[in-house]
């Protein structure tokens, strides 16, 4: 399910919101009928897992330790991995595919890699529900199509239900089963084939320099 | 993860070396004393020089502890400052306690005499400096403290620190200036940090207070770890971000708070020893950062008191330039020669 909208409309925030990183604006959040307030921040941490952009996280961590900090909600005081961990962490290396570099410094991989591992590790969280954040910036146009492609082979194979934020309309209609357009004085959430039929597409950006071309169901620039 | 076995090594080295240094540091001094009499002091107390038996038990012994005691702990406080802000230059006195502590000790020495108060006899005994250094300490760090719950960013308690810390620097170079040269004599001999000068009691107090610190360290490993990541991720790790700051703050007052009380400021140990660790051992789990840490900064500052007193000589330096003379160009040769910096 992606989250798509102009700079500035708010993606980022509904999704920190959701992710209870920041308290709501106003209104309410209910997780399985739950406020959101009232869940603890340990449980939440099995309920919700995030890929975040932009983080200060130490670079000189190795792939596993890193993939292995998302077991930290489940492991004892002292963080020990038990067998049960360390299998979770074998998956979730070997659903991103990343079992060759996962001996690396994080120092050492290319923008697209360190996504993988970051998704590695919110996988590793073992959550419901998993959210990120413009996961696709930074990379070229074939990871960020890899990235995606990824994302959604995930929610297929793991049942997941995985929200991201993305600026990559054209790929998010090939890919999502559901979006969420965010729009200054609307939010509408439909399939991807609903949203372009009720003619959504048209009115997101100013029609001055790219228009929605319904036959190929991707932005053209106006020529 | 699958080299645990070697930092275990290398952690019992690292005990090594600290006891190894730890008898270098207690049989030399200004006093020659032969090593096996040193031996025979601290096992038997059959030795011929009833003088050597009251230097080794009553002057170095409680001398050793103290380094041990203070390098350990400025070392862990530095390293909890430095995860806790993701900052590589943060360091124990990042929350103003020792500009603090600087404070409090130069308004009883030096204040007493500007304002023209009459300062009893017991303001400018040892416990009395201990006292005015910690309530300066806490003063200024309650002070942090509330400017930094209306934040949510940890950044900006850093500037604040800072801040407070050259406020609190602007007002001793003012009493200073007004203040005669016996007091100011005694201001800068206490800045000079001295880890010899504590009696069996005070070592005891100081444990106290070290061990209370190092106790809440080992609870927030796991934290610590998690805040590898960034404080966001740190939070959906289930982590709550405001108790975890709170107990990093109390840890690093309780060592770094009681230290500067007791032996000055020390300055370098807490803020090289992480990465002198870091650059012997590439390690980021804090269960091995955390051991290797502690021994590091006893080792460090073992050394740098042996240094310091000179040994076969009278006279003494002050640790806090020969923490800084012998860390700083160890520091430099690891960066240059890793040309990597691992952070």
């Amino acid at each position: 399910m992606a989250v798509v909208g102009v700079n500035g409309v708010g993606k980022s925030t509904f999704l920190r919101t959701i992710s209870g990183v920041q308290p709501a604006l106003s209104g309410k959040i209910k997780i399985k009928g739950e406020n959101l307030e009232n869940i603890s921040p340990e449980r939440l941490a099995t309920m919700i897992s995030l890929v975040l952009t932009e983080q200060p996280l130490s670079k000189n961590l190795g792939v596993a330790e890193l993939v292995a900090l998302g077991r930290q909600p489940y492991t004892n005081w002292i963080g020990t991995l038990t067998i049960e961990d360390r299998k979770k962490i074998k998956e979730a290396l070997a659903l991103v595919k990343i079992e060759e570099i996962q001996a690396k410094k994080c120092y050492e991989l290319s923008d697209g890699q360190l996504q993988k591992v970051l998704i590695a590790r919110a996988l590793a969280q073992d959550t419901p529900l998993m959210i990120l954040d413009e996961p696709t910036s930074h990379l070229d146009m074939y990871h960020k199509a890899q990235v995606l492609k990824l994302l959604r082979d995930l929610s297929l194979r793991t049942q997941k239900v995985v929200i991201f934020a993305t600026h990559e309309i054209n790929l998010a209609l090939q890919l999502c089963d559901k979006i969420i357009l965010m729009k200054p004085n609307e939010v509408v959430q439909d399939s991807p084939q609903q949203l372009i039929q009720k003619g959504h597409f048209e009115s997101i950006f100013p029609a001055d320099l790219i228009v929605f071309d319904r036959a190929t169901e991707s932005f053209r620039i106006k020529t | 993860m699958q080299t645990s076995r070697t930092y275990t090594t290398v952690l019992f080295l690292l005990l090594g070396v600290t006891v190894a240094v730890w008898f270098l540091n207690i049989s030399l001094g200004s006093v020659n004393i032969p090593f096996k009499d040193v031996l025979a002091v601290l096992f038997s107390s059959e030795v011929e020089n009833d003088n050597w038996h009251y230097i080794i038990m009553e002057y170095r012994i409680p001398k050793a502890f103290t380094s041990v005691l203070a390098g350990s702990g400025l070392a862990v406080s530095g390293m909890l400052m430095q995860t806790m802000f993701r900052n590589p230059l943060a360091g124990p006195y990042v929350l103003g306690l020792s500009s603090g502590a600087s404070l409090g000790v130069a308004l009883v020495l030096m204040g007493a005499t500007v304002f023209g108060g009459v300062a009893g006899s017991f303001l400018f005994s040892k416990w009395g400096l201990v006292i005015a250094s910690s309530l300066g300490s806490l003063l200024v760090l309650l002070a942090v403290m509330l400017a930094s719950v209306r934040l949510k960013d940890t950044m900006a308690i850093l500037i604040i620190g800072l801040m407070f810390a050259s406020l609190t620097s602007a007002v001793v170079s003012v009493l200073a200036y007004f203040s005669p040269a016996a007091q100011l004599q005694q201001y800068v001999f206490w800045s000079y940090g001295s880890v010899g000068d504590l009696s069996w009691n005070e070592l005891g107090v100081l444990s106290f207070f070290w061990f209370l610190g190092i106790v809440i360290a080992l609870f927030s490993i796991k934290n610590l770890n998690s805040l590898l990541l960034g404080e966001q991720y740190a939070r959906s790790l289930g982590m709550n971000i405001g108790r975890n700051r709170a107990l990093l703050i109390i840890s690093t007052s309780f060592l770094a708070g009681s230290i500067t009380a007791f032996a000055g400021p020390i300055a370098f140990v807490g803020l090289a020893v992480p990465h002198l660790i870091r650059q012997v051992i590439p390690v980021n789990d804090h269960r091995i950062l955390l051991p290797a840490v502690i021994l590091g900064g006893a080792i460090l500052l073992l050394l740098c008191d042996t240094v310091a007193q000179m040994p076969g000589s009278e006279y003494t330096l002050p640790i806090n330039a020969i923490t800084s003379l012998v860390g700083a160009p160890v520091v430099i040769w690891l960066l240059v020669r890793k040309r990597k910096f691992l952070f």
